[in-house]
């Protein structure tokens, strides 16, 4: 079944995601997906996360659908024009991509090289509306394409923003991305299931569907880095000391995560798995929530 | 107005070190403002090369504005004793004289940053990029084309904390600013209007006005 099938049924949906690496070797990143293939219905492949230098994600997303994957591609703004954007989506129609998830990208100075010029030509609300028009056969100027694309757009949204004022904007964005339209959004990585529900309540009857993030813990360390410097992620304390306490991280990582995934099934349409670096583990994660 | 700062002084050195006879020109206007290039920099700056460089001489001059011929012509006169003229005005300013004395080596002494405000004693921020196409009516006074560090017309990303930009803390997220002003003002519907696109202007910018140029002839 593809994503797209897949979105369109009533099942609870389950993504992940893999980062290409610096380099050329893609051995452990296939490898991984080959691990994922069975037990999700799409992978999303990043581009560039961290504005780090990379192995990018379309030939990575092409290679992944060589494998009978259906790859997620991630689409940032950072770092290409209008130009090149609608270029790379319709190279990565014809490689046999078809799902894009359009975003921001974060700016180039928290990556390895912090003194490339930051592209952000359009945003991504303007993208999804880009792919709209791909998909309707015209390009953003509205000239007439020889082969349209049928790509499934999809965005993100951060339920956990800090302040008042940034989860209203969260929404009213969601709101644009979903008319210009995004048929589907994985949220930044929620471990406050309490907070995910208020969320999930002011969006009641958006008709889309939302799939949860969740990133497997590995330290209490990881978890308190993120508290600090990771927007919208907050790990509550009992966690922490859960990750402090245990005798076998990984097995206590797998045990939140999947009580996680458990509680997003009664919240939301599915959930989307970032495991950065453990996606071995995402298996037995997915075991434990019983999907 | 135009902000700038000055180079390392290391830098202006090596940069007047082949001559012997150094006119320092300041700026009556934004760079006087914003404590750059006025009077007291000239001065500051006039001092350092000369106690530097035994043989060296430095004269000071200063008018009222570097980017406009009509006072750029005022230095006629005196820049006919000197080898260089090393300029305390923006970009603008020292192109606009090296252009009035094409002969004349023309050496800039500052690093033009933006358009912004003192904000405080000490401290200026960027506001205006000139980017040619002004939607502040919209946005509560807040520019998301230059305060938003990506520019973004359609909402803020999902990077800021605590209400701060991801690229450093002593920045405000410019969207969350826009939304309080908005709020503020009752007009917050602005933010759901439709998609932002932005059309860029191309650079070199060149402005014609026939009405202007046929008064002139």
């Amino acid at each position: 079944m593809s994503f797209r099938q897949a979105l369109e049924s009533d099942k609870f949906l389950v993504t992940a995601e893999i980062g290409p690496g610096k380099g050329t070797d893609t051995g452990v990143l296939l490898e991984d997906a080959s691990i994922l293939k069975d037990r999700v219905d799409a992978i999303n492949v990043t581009d560039m996360q961290s504005s780090v230098m990379r192995l990018g994600s379309l030939a990575v997303c092409h290679l992944l659908t060589d494998m009978g994957i259906d790859p997620v591609l991630q689409v940032t703004c950072r770092d290409r024009n209008r130009l090149a954007l609608q270029a790379d989506l319709l190279s990565a129609w014809v490689l046999g991509i078809r799902n894009v998830l359009a975003l921001t990208g974060d700016h180039p100075t928290l990556g390895d090289h912090p003194q490339a010029k930051p592209v952000f030509d359009l945003d991504s609300v303007s993208l999804l509306e880009v792919i709209g028009k791909l998909n309707g056969g015209a390009d953003m100027a509205g000239n007439e394409l020889k082969g349209a694309t049928a790509f499934l757009p999809g965005a993100v949204v951060n339920p956990g923003a800090d302040t008042e004022a940034a989860l209203d904007l969260q929404i009213i964005k969601m709101e644009k991305k979903m008319e210009a339209g995004a048929r589907f959004f994985q949220t930044q990585a929620i471990y406050d299931l309490d907070l995910f529900a208020k969320f999930m309540r002011r969006v009641e009857g958006y008709k889309t569907k939302i799939l949860g993030g969740v990133i497997l813990l590995k330290s209490a360390g990881m978890a308190r880095f993120m508290n600090k410097n990771v927007a919208g992620v907050f790990v509550p304390e009992y966690l922490i000391k859960e990750m402090t306490e245990t005798k076998d991280k990984v097995k206590t990582s797998i045990e939140i995560a999947a009580r996680l995934v458990k509680g997003m099934k009664d919240l939301c349409h599915g959930v989307h798995i970032m495991a950065i670096g453990w996606e071995k583990r995402v298996p037995q994660v997915l075991d434990e929530a019983g999907l | 107005m135009i902000i700038a700062t000055q180079k390392d002084l290391a830098e202006i050195k090596h940069m007047v070190a082949p001559y012997k006879k150094v006119l320092i020109v300041g700026c009556g206007m934004c760079m006087t403002f914003c404590s750059a290039g006025g009077p007291d920099e000239v001065a500051r700056l006039a001092e350092n090369l000369a106690t530097d460089r035994e043989g060296l001489t430095v004269e000071k001059g200063m008018i009222p504005r570097q980017c406009a011929d009509k006072f750029i012509d005022r230095l006629e006169e005196k820049i006919r004793d000197y080898e260089v003229i090393l300029s305390m005005a923006c970009g603008n300013g020292v192109q606009a004289v090296a252009r009035r004395f094409p002969d004349k080596r023309v050496l800039p002494a500052l690093n033009t940053q933006f358009i912004g405000i003192e904000q405080e004693p000490g401290v200026w921020t960027e506001m205006c990029m000139a980017c040619g196409d002004c939607i502040l009516g919209k946005t509560a006074g807040v520019c998301p084309v230059t305060r938003c560090a990506k520019g973004l017309l359609n909402g803020p990303c999902g990077g800021s904390q605590e209400g701060k930009c991801e690229v450093s803390k002593d920045r405000p997220c410019a969207w969350q600013e826009i939304y309080h002003g908005l709020k503020r003002l009752g007009l917050l519907d602005y933010l759901k209007g439709e998609t932002q696109i932005k059309g860029w202007a191309v650079h070199p910018g060149r402005i014609v006005r026939e009405e202007l140029k046929a008064k002139e002839s």
